[in-house]
């Protein structure tokens, strides 16, 4: 019976195990290093807030794995030797393959400050981050101050997490404005407001200097880069985007970039070897995404995609359309489509803001020939399966904005707000007569 | 875990309560000590000022409560902590608060005489029965029982806490007017109108204590012989009440819960979803998401629901029986018709809906339709008023009468099920399993209207498309048990029998991912195999095969 190994119990990993259990009858081993069963990553952050037990955030129970024969092995892979096709892992043992799958994930980066490495400096990706926390900043007697590092969207999660506890939160951002490379700028101003309103000390166009530690080698305070100004704090979180997962493998012999290098099949230039998830990296990005795409989503789909080509339907990895979502402190996001920070030069966008400062959209259309491009929406949740429709039929931007409200997916009983949308859009659209 | 340990021993927010929170437990617990002190006769004699202050401070109480910790946040979701703290995590207080109310309910249910029922000269009411005495006798005209008082309290608590649940949820348009709804239905419904009520009964005319909302089967007792023949003796009202009492189990209830869901009733209406939504909103994320509770809730919920119905056929089958003069419908003749209803009701239901029930759903259903039928024919050929059971045999020696088979049945069904799982483990253990326990395994009612909602119903919970990221905050959150997570990161929509329709998943999904509609019955159930956003041919592929 093939073989199948997973490098990693996260969304990608468990998603490819699941659907290659469905297809086929292969034997399936996960390898994680983190935690023995799969968890949601995307609810740490909940587990901290007292919103959820960690057991809360493993969507399978733990008698899943062995009733679908998904074989769960705990250990740290310090090596691939493709040429054996074995699993070398620290402390000795060795795991052999017949097809390798790839999904390790990301690591937070950090970008050579002196003293990022002392205690009570961390990220908040891992599962080991959230206990690191739990030690460090376990509430405000210990933890006097906070200071995050980098104005993403797991600093802005890590913020609200430390708010939950009344711990001071200075948060460093190193634009001038909140997450604004991703958010145009009257959605990127909104959430800079109610970053505020929550009582969180953000810091636009600041960067770090150097973390100081006191006399055991703890964080004692940061120095900010442009005014030399001294912060005391107890903890600082690192939260400047993350990267591909991939140093062990650096002299493996398959190929690496910023991630592994894979092609539209998953494939990495080592037959048998497939990498999907953070860790993987396209040699040329498909359409408007970036070539790592460390997004919950995507990991999901190149698992299905890879389940499809192991079980013998050999089937490209060809994303439909682009979505996303998040959430802001209370502001919910979502995104379909492509809207751009900076308008791209074929770009025309509208934006409207309500008026309590906590709903917004921003819809992006084409300048010549008004085709609906996609939008951004703030606090109004709307419908997926609209979007994903409209965007395939290639609708014109009035089109999208007359029927917005099939799109509107808000609970019931909650305020419209469609008409005053379409009443702002058609004031600044000048009238063709 | 052992991080979740360090935390519970430091007093730091979320868990420590801020001033206006302990000033609120402040007039909270005195309230409750003036209720406590009455019990023991040590209330001063004006009842009518130490109740009004009593009830007064336990409302207020809770308000300011509410207040200290909802007025300065933000709008958004309110769970920092709910892990963290004693109350609502099973630790120390919800051990306490739990056996507290769970002696509440014995002392009510089994020994009144403790709470001064009938313990004055007399047998006028004195403690706490007594205190309630003007209050009842301003609205029915009537002495207290340890029923008004309890329906008094049950009130005060819907209101008091439903204003805490409306200002933790003052964003959510959906929870707000299910929740002012709630609150009608019980001070209106369950408690004023039928005490008035009770002042038009005179010497030659009684109406029963008639809760128009609370229908058979949760009203167990509806069709008893002596709440039917006031009903008949009170001519048209009665007939009214009675003809609408019918017409809401086969007419009203279905149509309502074809159009909306069963949450018309059980989060809308009902007063034990009123009091699960409101004082028990704390607890809901204890209630057991995993698959062995699912099981178990099927068989132990239709288990009561056919023990309801049978009661109830044995209960009027044998007043129709010995009474017959009585009555224009003979013993056979209901029996008959009986047997004839669920027969067509089971076979329409296995033939027209065979596609959405499994196979496990189709045995039980066989099972408990053959188990109703036998019980049917016994109750047809033997007598039942002529059986004697000793009852001490099944209540723990609470009760050590004898009784006729059918009232025995009854008394059987009102201790057990009545008493025991709808309040004392129901209620008293809302700190321990969750608010919903009665509502999720034991009430007939939800069964039935769960069988409508699962079958024929444009109600859904819909999943919006590929958004889901499994944080498991809808399943933690889930009153029900329900594991909400389990569909929606499949992109499937919510079809469950015990959703009582709260909304509460939708309102914690971070995502936005989860909607409460009604909607056309084509693609109410779907089951995507591949989430949306993927490749649009793969998507093609795996669904035709």
């Amino acid at each position: 019976m093939e073989h199948i190994v997973i490098i990693g119990n996260g969304i990608s990993g468990v998603t490819a195990a699941r659907h290659i259990r469905k297809m086929s009858d292969k034997k399936i081993t996960i390898v994680s290093a983190e935690t023995d069963y799969f968890f949601s990553r995307t609810a740490l952050m909940y587990v901290y807030m007292g919103h959820m037990n960690f057991e809360h955030t493993q969507p399978y129970e733990n008698w899943f794995w062995k009733k679908n024969r998904i074989d769960l092995k705990s250990g740290y892979v310090s090596e691939v030797d493709y040429k054996n096709s074995q699993l070398n892992f620290k402390g000795g043992e060795t795991l052999s393959y017949d097809k390798l799958i790839i999904a390790v994930g990301s690591k937070p980066n950090k970008f050579g400050w002196p003293g990022q490495d002392l205690d009570g400096v961390m990220g908040m990706y891992h599962k080991q981050d959230l206990e690191k926390l739990e030690k460090y900043a376990p509430n405000k007697k210990v933890c006097k101050r906070a200071v995050i590092v980098g104005g993403g969207l797991i600093g802005i999660e890590l913020a609200e997490m430390l708010r939950s506890r009344d711990i001071p939160v200075t948060f460093l951002v190193r634009e001038n404005s909140f997450w604004n490379g991703v958010l145009p700028a009257g959605e990127s101003a909104m959430i800079n407001r109610h970053i505020k309103n929550h009582h969180i000390d953000l810091r636009l166009s600041t960067n770090l200097k150097e973390i100081v530690a006191d006399e055991n080698g703890k964080v004692k305070s940061v120095i900010i880069q442009e005014t030399g100004e001294v912060i005391d704090c107890d903890v600082v979180g690192l939260t400047a985007g993350v990267s591909p997962n991939v140093d062990f493998l650096k002299n493996s012999g398959i190929e690496i970039g910023r991630g592994i290098k894979v092609n539209r099949f998953l494939e990495t230039n080592i037959p048998n070897i497939y990498a999907i998830g953070d860790c993987a990296e396209q040699h040329e990005a498909i359409g408007n995404r970036r070539p790592v795409e460390a997004v919950w989503y995507t990991g999901r789909m190149m698992g299905e995609t890879l389940a499809q080509t192991i079980c013998g339907n050999k089937i490209e990895y060809k994303p439909g359309h682009w979505f996303n979502s998040a959430k802001f402190l209370d502001i919910e996001y979502q995104t379909y489509g492509w809207v751009f920070g900076k308008p791209k030069e074929y770009e025309a966008q509208f934006h409207w803001i309500h008026q309590d400062d906590t709903k917004c959209i921003t819809v992006s259309y084409h300048k010549e020939n008004n085709e609906f491009l996609g939008i951004n929406t703030f606090g109004i949740r709307m419908r997926h399966e609209v979007f994903d429709r409209w965007l395939t039929e290639k609708r014109d931007v009035d089109y999208v904005m007359k029927h917005l409200i099939e799109a509107n997916f808000d609970p019931e009983f909650f305020r419209n707000f469609e008409k005053d949308i379409l009443n702002a859009f058609q004031k600044q659209q000048p009238v063709n007569a | 875990m052992a991080i979740e340990r360090n935390m519970a021993l430091t007093g730091q927010p979320p868990k420590s309560l801020n001033t206006i929170q302990k000033v609120g437990v402040l007039i909270g617990m005195s309230g409750l000590l003036m209720l406590l002190l009455a019990s023991f006769n040590l209330n001063s004699t004006k009842e009518v000022v130490w109740l009004t202050i009593s009830l007064a401070a336990l409302t207020i109480g809770i308000i300011v409560f509410s207040k200290g910790a909802y007025n300065k946040k933000l709008e958004g979701i309110k769970n920092d902590g709910v892990w963290f703290k004693s109350i609502s995590s099973r630790g120390v207080l919800a051990w306490i608060a739990g056996v507290g109310l769970t002696g509440f309910y014995v002392i009510l249910y089994f020994f009144a005489e403790y709470l001064g029922l009938g313990q004055g000269i007399d047998g006028s009411n004195t403690g706490l029965v007594g205190l309630f005495d003007p209050l009842s006798q301003f609205l029915s005209g009537n002495p207290a029982s340890q029923w008004f008082v309890y329906g008094t309290l049950y009130t005060v608590a819907i209101i008091a806490f439903g204003i805490k649940f409306l200002m933790k949820y003052k964003h959510n348009r959906y929870e707000q007017l299910r929740t002012y709804s709630v609150m009608f239905f019980q001070t209106a419904f369950a408690f004023i109108i039928p005490e008035l009520m009770a002042r038009l009964n005179s010497d030659t005319f009684t109406l029963p204590y008639n809760d128009l909302k609370n229908m058979w089967p949760l009203n167990y007792y509806a069709f008893e012989q002596w709440r039917v023949d006031q009903f008949i003796n009170a001519q048209t009202i009665g007939l009214f009440f009675l003809i609408l009492a019918v017409l809401m189990i086969f007419v009203i209830s279905p149509f309502l819960t074809y159009k909306y869901g069963k949450r018309w009733y059980c989060s809308w209406v009902c007063g034990c979803g009123g009091l699960a939504e409101t004082a028990g909103d704390s607890f809901r994320q204890l209630s057991d998401k995993s698959l062995r509770a699912w099981k178990i809730e099927r068989w132990m919920i239709h288990t009561v629901l056919v023990f309801a119905v049978i009661m109830t056929t044995a209960t009027i089958s044998t007043y129709l029986g010995y009474d017959d003069t009585k009555y224009w419908f003979t013993k056979n003749a209901f029996l008959v018709s009986v047997g004839i209803f669920l027969t067509l009701l089971f076979a329409g239901i296995l033939y027209f809906k065979r596609k959405q029930l499994n196979k496990s759903a189709v045995k039980g259903a066989t099972g408990f339709f053959i188990l109703t039928i036998v019980f049917l024919i016994l109750i047809g050929f033997t007598d039942f008023g002529q059986i004697q059971i000793q009852a001490k045999y099944f209540s723990f020696g609470l009760n050590d009468k004898s009784y006729a088979a059918d009232s025995a049945l009854r008394a059987f069904y009102g201790f057990g099920i009545g008493a025991i799982f709808s309040g004392v483990v129901g209620t008293g253990f809302y700190p321990i399993l969750g608010n919903r326990v009665w509502c999720r395994f034991g009430c007939p009612m939800a069964a039935i209207l769960g069988a409508q909602q699962k079958l024929f119903s444009k109600f859904r919970i819909t999943t919006n498309g590929g958004q889901c990221i499994s944080c498991g905050n809808c399943s933690t959150y889930c009153e029900m048990g329900i594991d909400v997570r389990s569909y929606a990161q499949k992109g499937e929509n919510i079809v469950r029998s015990s959703c009582v329709g709260c909304g509460i998943c939708s309102a914690v999904c971070p995502r936005g991912v989860l909607k409460l509609e009604n909607d056309s019955l084509d693609g109410r159930i779907n089951s995507n195999e591949v989430l949306l956003g993927n490749d649009v041919d793969l998507m093609n592929y795996v669904n035709n095969n």
